[in-house]
């Protein structure tokens, strides 16, 4: 692209240099290829898989690792290789959707109480105040285990823990970023106070949510996991890793390969997210760049 | 005076918090698909019989109301009872109550006694071998999941090297030790058997470590993180120049300066901890509240849940103004 077309869309330059930045950073570039790898493996698992992840095959049961099955079966016979690509793609979807959600809503709700401020962000901020008075993973399994159990019910549930996380980091931006001359400029020119939230808040604060989304995808998929394990989450015979680690976890003295392969998936992957996050606050933070 | 004003306001400030947690849970319960009065008088109740349990349990009445009933029961420490084996809640949570402190202190003291000296050795040898290794050890603590590192210890330690045993708080041939606490290490040193404290501490090795490994990762990095903004600041060059040892300016001096972030998340861990032990208790079969819970969730004996789920977060809220008060006697600029 040349240099008159991005002179002309600041935020499309602001992105490129970003991006230039974080490949140059040796850790971000590690974060967004493991991220990738698993998302490739998710979303081709039904062309690469080498086994159907759901069909039982009883002559095969809990086989070790070897050149048949790479990762070993389990006690139906699957193998345990295809569960876990499949399962990276119901991890990551998991993972994107509560962040999609949480993030959003979460964002929206910190904007209006950092901008509007008085009562209603009192208000808002006491009730954010009240969902973190849990440790979150106990507030998810108490809100999953009353919506029954289910992977839709735990992202939900998951969702609505992660909402408080955004609407905090949105309002510290937000009070900073109403005192701006241009927002003044907005205001007397007549725009509406969604107006200003949506089109000069957010943007403004889109910096912090970016990080906090990729360090929360982490976390996000961790909770999944664990929700999956004490059953409240995916259902067997669904490959998702916490699940598979469940049961696993009965063969776990003889069978090692059972349990082990999944969990080092949820590790490698949330060690993805985990230091592309910690790269692009690096990166993103005006006040280090260069 | 200012610093007793100061815990005076943070205390008023916990109440809207607390009623906020009482009213959530309150609705969170009566989320539940299905009806509660059936629930309690069990499947293979008759309609008369459900009847009977909704009138006397108030399940006929309007919501307020029955938010009312909750938290006048809440207040004189009743959760309702189990559906599981018909205990009232407070009993089952106060006989598991022990064991999960034990655990989540034994995982606080590493975390401290570990992640400390960690985070200063990493902030003094910043940027060297020793740094990097911290910063891999930290990422990988904050990105495992605790209930498959509790299977790999399990397989490792127990199964493989038979160094530690895999399971329960005592070898079943050990009598628990006379009950004070309720927790087996400090009550068998209290009561000076040092066979039985040996054993207990040899149990609750592996599940503390697991426990601990997420928050020990994260207070390194916030120990190390805060000594090297403390480091750089000029009175450590002018302790310096006077020509104080460098393990003085450390531990002294530096170390000192930087505790106020160290609280904050020592605080936030210890709820977290409470959180965490649902998983390692589950896998190393410990029984305290969190394996309890997990009990209960397999059960759907929502009382069970919802009782652990108040108790946690009281916890949670209380550590928490606790950590706020200590705050304020370490550093006497913050003040509302």
């Amino acid at each position: 692209m040349d240099a008159a077309f991005t002179s002309r869309h600041p935020r499309l330059r602001e992105l490129l240099l970003t991006l230039k930045i974080l490949s140059r950073n040796p850790s971000a570039v590690a974060g967004a290829l493991i991220i990738g790898i698993m998302a490739f493996m998710g979303f081709s698992a039904d062309l690469l898989a080498p086994f159907d992840p759901i069909r039982i095959n009883l002559s095969e049961r809990l086989n070790p690792p070897g050149w048949g099955h790479l990762f070993g079966t389990d006690e139906m016979g699957r193998d345990i290789l295809s569960r876990v690509m499949h399962g990276a793609r119901i991890s990551l979807r998991i993972g994107f959707m509560v962040v999609a959600a949480a993030g959003m809503t979460g964002s929206f709700i910190g904007a209006a109480a950092g901008f509007l401020g008085g009562r209603i962000d009192n208000l808002i901020m006491r009730v954010m105040d009240v969902v973190l008075s849990f440790p979150p993973l106990v507030l998810a399994m108490a809100l999953a285990a009353a919506m029954g159990p289910s992977l839709n019910n735990a992202i939900m549930a998951v969702a609505f823990v992660m909402v408080p996380k955004f609407a905090r980091i949105v309002r510290g931006e937000a009070l900073a970023v109403k005192e701006m001359p241009y927002i003044a400029a907005a205001r007397v020119s007549g725009a509406k106070n969604f107006w200003i939230i949506f089109n000069h808040i957010l943007p403004n604060c889109m910096n912090s949510v970016v990080v906090l989304a990729t360090l929360t995808l982490g976390e996000t998929i961790l909770i999944a996991a664990s929700l999956s394990f004490i059953g409240l989450g995916a259902q067997p015979p669904a490959p998702e890793w916490g699940a598979m680690i469940s049961v696993g976890r009965k063969f776990v003295m003889d069978q090692w390969w059972y349990a082990t392969f999944p969990g080092l998936f949820i590790l490698f992957t949330v060690i993805g997210f985990n230091i592309l996050g910690d790269a692009l606050r690096d990166v993103l933070d005006p006040r280090i760049r260069r | 005076m200012r610093i007793l004003r100061y815990i005076l306001r943070r205390l008023l400030y916990v109440l809207p918090v607390l009623l906020g947690v009482t009213i959530l849970v309150f609705f969170i319960s009566h989320a539940i698909p299905g009806d509660p009065a059936q629930m309690i008088a069990g499947p293979k109740a008759s309609r008369q019989a459900v009847e009977e349990i909704r009138r006397s349990h108030g399940l006929d009445k309007p919501l307020p109301i029955q938010y009312l009933r909750f938290v006048s029961g809440l207040v004189q420490g009743d959760l309702g009872r189990s559906i599981r084996n018909h205990r009232p809640v407070v009993e089952d949570l106060k006989d598991f109550l022990p064991a999960t402190l034990e655990l989540t202190l034994a995982a606080m003291i590493l975390c401290l006694g570990v992640g400390i000296p960690l985070g200063i050795l990493a902030a003094v040898k910043r940027n060297k071998l020793t740094d990097h290794l911290t910063r891999v050890f930290s990422v990988f603590g904050v990105s495992t999941p605790v209930f498959w590192l509790g299977l790999m210890l399990l397989l490792l330690f127990y199964r493989n090297l038979g160094w530690l045993p895999g399971s329960g708080r005592l070898d079943i041939m050990v009598q628990p030790p006379p009950q004070f606490t309720g927790m087996y290490t400090l009550d068998a040193l209290l009561a000076g058997q040092w066979a039985t404290f040996a054993n207990a501490l040899w149990h609750i090795i592996l599940p503390a470590f697991c426990l601990s490994y997420v928050y020990l990762a994260i207070i390194t990095r916030i120990v190390r993180s805060s000594m090297i903004g403390v480091l750089g600041q000029d009175f450590i060059t002018t302790a310096r120049a006077n020509g104080l040892s460098e393990a003085i300016i450390v531990l002294k001096h530096a170390f000192k300066n930087s505790l106020i972030p160290t609280v904050t998340i020592t605080g936030l861990s210890f709820g977290e901890l409470m959180g965490g032990a649902i998983l390692t208790e589950t896998i190393f079969a410990w029984p305290g509240m969190g394996k309890y819970v997990v009990d209960s969730v397999n059960y759907l004996d929502f009382p069970g849940i919802m009782g652990f789920t108040l108790m946690v977060s009281l916890v949670y809220v209380l550590v928490n103004l606790t950590v706020d008060v200590i705050y304020a006697f370490l550093n006497p600029t913050i003040r509302y």
